[in-house]
């Protein structure tokens, strides 16, 4: 038991800073384990560099991990942190802006050295020259501290012991926010059981940061975050990359297909493939091809004999993959592809968030090549996500898009995990038999005859008897498809195609959030946005204002309600990490002047500044 | 670094066949004919070009391997000879420019009962598509590719290719190209190729022979099809078909064999000279010099590369045959026993319950 006060809190934003060796996001998965063991609503923000590691202690090098945490439901990883931890000067200097006055600083004095305050242009250090005064600041040598309490393992070196820092600090938020020590245990005897001393001294590191807290005068009091009341199930703390991966597994496992991923390594892609890479007992086949174009060719010719074909990418990788996508379109067989935004353009922000990517999605490939696009719009929903991507291409043979970002990819949240018995059967019949007859009166097969309801092709896979044909990217002829030039048919099969995919059934109307009935403004969002824009909207009502809301989950085909909701409002704001592109998109096909409000700083929509500008709108309709 | 032991094939043990895996014809079916694996579309390429006897070769050929039609798969990139699946009542796709290798290299690592088949050309396999040429060859991924070289762009109309000579007159090279061409074989040996074969369009036997030994070569095979556009590059290869001249011109490989070239009576065999350089000389003058003998089997391909070299522009010296054929474990091979075995290990398919343990993942609470 604590000797000293506990108080209680609904919420804390925590933020831990350090140098891109210094371990925190590692610190940071920690702790969200360890919260998530608590039963808290959470969401968390990593933010680190493209570079694996750039020079020590300097501004580009640092790397941060925000948690926010509640007795409530939490929707964002939050704006400014409560408490910041800033394992050096470039920590405290790239952090500082962010955080609050009044807010806690935690800041490793060992570091904030001669040499590293001149590294980011400090003169004084600014623990004691009154830059911090407004803030409550806790100076702690944890590196040397750290060292001390591992005076006894002669075998590690000095540096080994200083790289015991992260647990350290780790162990003394645990001690003040009350969060449990022993699942870091289990995880740290994982890591290190085959270096039975480094594991001693991590554990002992971060016990030793535990005793700091509770025993040092320097911190008062530590804080208490109740559970949040969360509907009944069994939850998992999850990532967006690992929920992808995760439903592209479901969904095979309920399509009874396999599944080949085609994949070249791309930030902030290749979580997925390293997740499926070690999913083999399910059966997952996982090929990393010499180029983005292979990747998606290997997941291609995969699919044309019956598999889940799925390519894991990033935006440049899509620019690359573009004419591939189109031969998917015009063979008509499924084919995912997942495109985990990133800054553009060319490299742009490769650990960055955007949302830049959905009109190359929707128009980026020559000719008339339309594809069905879902974007989910929360880490645990990139898993339901993956399995509609699979439903919409199995069912119609189409390549789909799925458009998440690395905010989805590397944030992560509490999941309720589903029933495998309530998982859609995704079952789909492949073609046995000739569906035609020649003029000689014989049974042959049409690989063009399409499905009457859905006007998808017959998916016929090599190794089906009587079934051997040709397909390939020149235009086919309707029904028999024999390469045809005919100006008529091409007119013809260009409307079907288009047709198909504006047909795709089983999309669930847009949904409104409006609690008064009295709005006159709608906010519309889709994909990662969800968060911010539900916090800013809560924080706009809670001020007492009538304002609307929806989320767009399918942006092709839209929901068939959608232009009726956009009419219905006086004005609607579209807020997207991009310039506008979901606006375009609208004002070209429901002829609604819908207004956007655009952001492209590589992170999330801030719910203040949010907030702000739907109170802007607001006054503006009034 | 971490490196695991993978499965090599034991020293003397029997070669796997390319074969193996695919489901094979009954034994009381009828012979199959050329005229099944015709498909019923006409063939549209310029008369007299070189494809059409490939074409024929292969149709000849397909029913030799004793498989069900509907287990065989072309896949073709893009340019005159990637039409080909179009003519064959098998499966298969004509795909986008340069592709072929990838999009075959997922259809055969995930079907091994297919066997797959790439038709490309020089253009497409060693232009746009070299990058997927040189990586299928090195993973060695169970697939024949047939690679129709006939130095030229043809269905662009007559621009120069990676194969085109030095100086040769395109419409985009009017004064001569100045472009270093390709030798594929060479490409191919130093892409770690385990089998690299040559032939030409018009000697059907020859071509016959080749095709069986590549279907039956466990691992990606190139070979390399001399043929000729009467097009845009009429006569290309005229110094080794015609009669007069080719028996003095072409080396043919024979595995085991001495190296030579040259009519009975002005016989010449290849010899290693001081320094490891090659060279003919005549077999009156060959007596105690060191005659190379073609080794197709052997690991170390430096032998089978410094022949590759005989090639010249002007065709003095053109070996033809199977350069090398060695057995290496094959990617997709690879690929399929890690999966059986982590499925083996668990006792079987996933199911249900193993899918719910994997979602519920190490850490869960429960919310009452």
């Amino acid at each position: 038991m604590s000797s000293k006060t506990v108080q209680k809190l609904d919420r804390v934003v925590i933020r831990f800073a350090g140098d891109s060796g210094d371990g925190m996001q590692l610190t940071g998965d920690r702790f969200t384990s360890e919260t998530a063991a608590m039963g808290n609503d959470l969401s968390t923000l990593p933010n680190f560099p493209a570079e694996i590691r750039a020079p020590q202690g300097t501004l580009p090098g640092v790397s941060s991990f925000q948690l926010h945490f509640a007795d409530h439901d939490v929707l964002t990883p939050g704006d400014a942190p409560d408490v910041l931890v800033a394992m050096n000067p470039a920590a405290l200097k790239a952090n500082l802006d962010d955080v609050p006055r009044g807010a806690t600083i935690i800041v490793n004095t060992d570091e904030f050295t001669k040499r590293n305050l001149g590294k980011v242009g400090y003169a004084e250090s600014p623990v004691d020259d009154g830059t911090l005064e407004s803030f409550h600041v806790h100076a702690v040598p944890l590196t040397s501290i750290t060292v001390d309490a591992l005076a006894k393992f002669d075998g590690l070196t000095r540096k080994e012991k200083e790289r015991a820092k992260n647990m350290f600090a780790l162990g003394l938020l645990s001690w003040m926010y009350t969060r449990p020590l022993t699942g870091t245990e289990r995880f740290l005897t994982k890591k290190f059981g085959a270096h039975p001393e480094i594991l001693e001294a991590n554990l002992t590191a971060l016990k030793a940061g535990w005793n700091y807290g509770e025993t040092t005068e320097d911190f008062a009091s530590s804080y208490e975050i109740a559970p949040a009341v969360m509907p009944p199930g069994t939850y998992r703390n999850i990532t967006g990359n690992t929920a992808l991966a995760h439903g592209l597994v479901a969904a095979a496992h309920q399509a009874r297909l396999p599944l080949v991923l085609g994949s070249y390594p791309i930030t902030p892609a290749s979580d997925i493939l390293h997740a499926l890479s070690s999913l083999k007992r399910h059966g997952i086949m996982t090929i990393q091809a010499e180029d983005e174009i292979a990747g998606i060719g290997i997941a291609l010719g995969a699919s044309f004999g019956g598999a889940i074909g799925v390519t894991t990418t990033s935006g440049p990788g899509v620019a690359l993959k573009s004419e591939t996508i189109g031969l998917a379109v015009s063979l008509e067989l499924p084919l995912i592809i997942i495109d985990v935004q990133r800054g553009g353009p060319s490299t742009g922000l490769p650990t960055k968030t955007e949302q830049a990517d959905l009109l190359q999605a929707m128009f980026g490939r020559n000719g008339e090549s339309p594809v069905p696009i879902i974007a989910p719009s929360t880490p645990a929903d990139c898993f339901d996500a993956a399995i509609e991507a699979v439903r919409i291409a199995t069912a119609y043979r189409t390549p789909v898009f799925l458009l998440s970002d690395g905010y989805l990819a590397n944030g992560s949240e509490p999941w309720s995990v589903p029933d495998v018995a309530d998982l859609p059967d995704l079952r789909v019949e492949f073609a046995a038999e000739p569906n035609g007859v020649d003029d000689k009166g014989e049974p042959v097969f049409h690989p063009f005859l399409r499905d009457e309801e859905t006007l998808a092709r017959p998916w016929a896979v090599p190794g089906t008897p009587g079934l051997e044909h040709r397909i390939g990217g020149i235009e086919k002829a309707d029904v028999t498809g024999n390469i045809s030039y005919d100006p008529d048919n091409h007119d013809r099969m260009t409307r079907l195609r288009a047709a198909k995919v504006a047909g795709i059934a089983g999309i669930p109307d847009v949904v409104v959030e409006d609690p008064s009935g009295a709005a006159r403004v709608l906010v519309l969002g889709w994909g990662s946005t969800q968060g911010p824009i539900a916090a800013a909207v809560r924080a706009v009502r809670n001020a007492g204002h009538d304002v609307a809301s929806a989320h767009l989950r399918h942006l092709n085909p839209f929901p068939a309600n959608l232009g009726d909701v956009l009419r219905a409002y006086d004005r609607v704001v579209v807020p997207e990490m991009n310039l506008g592109q979901l606006s375009m998109l609208l004002r070209a096909r429901f002829l609604v002047d819908v207004r956007p409000h655009t952001s492209v700083r590589g992170l999330p929509f801030s719910t203040v500044d949010l907030a702000d500008v739907i109170l802007t709108h607001l006054e503006e309709v009034s | 670094m971490t490196t695991t032991d993978q499965t090599t094939h034991a020293p003397g043990a029997a070669r796997p066949s390319g074969l193996a895996g695919i489901p094979l014809l009954a034994a009381d079916a009828p012979p199959q004919t050329k005229r099944e694996f015709t498909s019923d579309q006409e063939v549209r390429w310029c008369p007299g070009c070189g494809d059409y006897a490939i074409l024929a070769a292969v149709q000849s050929f397909l029913p030799e391997l004793g498989l069900k039609r509907e287990n065989i798969t072309f896949v073709s990139g893009i340019g005159c000879s990637s039409r080909f699946p179009y003519y064959l009542d098998t499966y298969g796709m004509h795909s986008i420019h340069g592709r072929a290798p990838a999009i075959a290299t997922g259809l055969a690592t995930s079907r091994p009962d297919q066997n797959v088949w790439v038709v490309t050309g020089d253009g497409d396999a060693l232009s746009i598509g070299g990058n997927h040429l040189i990586h299928a060859l090195r993973r060695n991924v169970n697939m024949t590719i047939l690679l129709f070289n006939n130095e030229i762009y043809g269905l662009t109309k007559g621009q120069y290719s990676p194969t085109s000579k030095v100086g040769q007159v395109t419409k985009s090279s009017p004064l001569g190209s100045v472009d270093q061409p390709f030798n594929p074989v060479s490409l191919a040996l130093g892409a770690e190729a385990t089998f690299v074969a040559r032939t030409m369009d018009s000697d059907r036997k020859h071509l016959t022979a080749i095709l069986r030994a590549a279907a039956e070569h466990r691992g990606t095979s190139l070979v390399e099809i001399y043929q000729n556009c009467p097009i845009f590059n009429d006569g290309a290869f005229d110094l080794i078909k015609d009669r007069t001249q080719q028996e003095a011109r072409i080396v043919h490989l024979l595995d085991g064999e001495p190296v030579g070239v040259g009519p009975e009576d002005d016989r010449k065999v290849l010899v290693r000279m001081p320094g490891g350089r090659l060279e003919f000389v005549a077999s009156a003058d060959a007596a105690g010099a060191d005659v190379v003998v073609h080794e197709a089997g052997a690991e170390d391909p430096s032998q089978a590369f410094a022949l590759s070299r005989l090639d010249s522009p002007e065709m003095t010296h053109v070996p033809m045959g199977i350069f090398r054929s060695v057995s290496r474990p094959t990617y997709d091979d690879g690929v399929r026993a890690q999966i059986r075995a982590a499925v083996d290990t668990a006792g079987g398919p996933a199911t249900d319950d193993d899918l719910a343990s994997l979602l519920r993942g190490r850490d869960t609470w429960t919310v009452a």
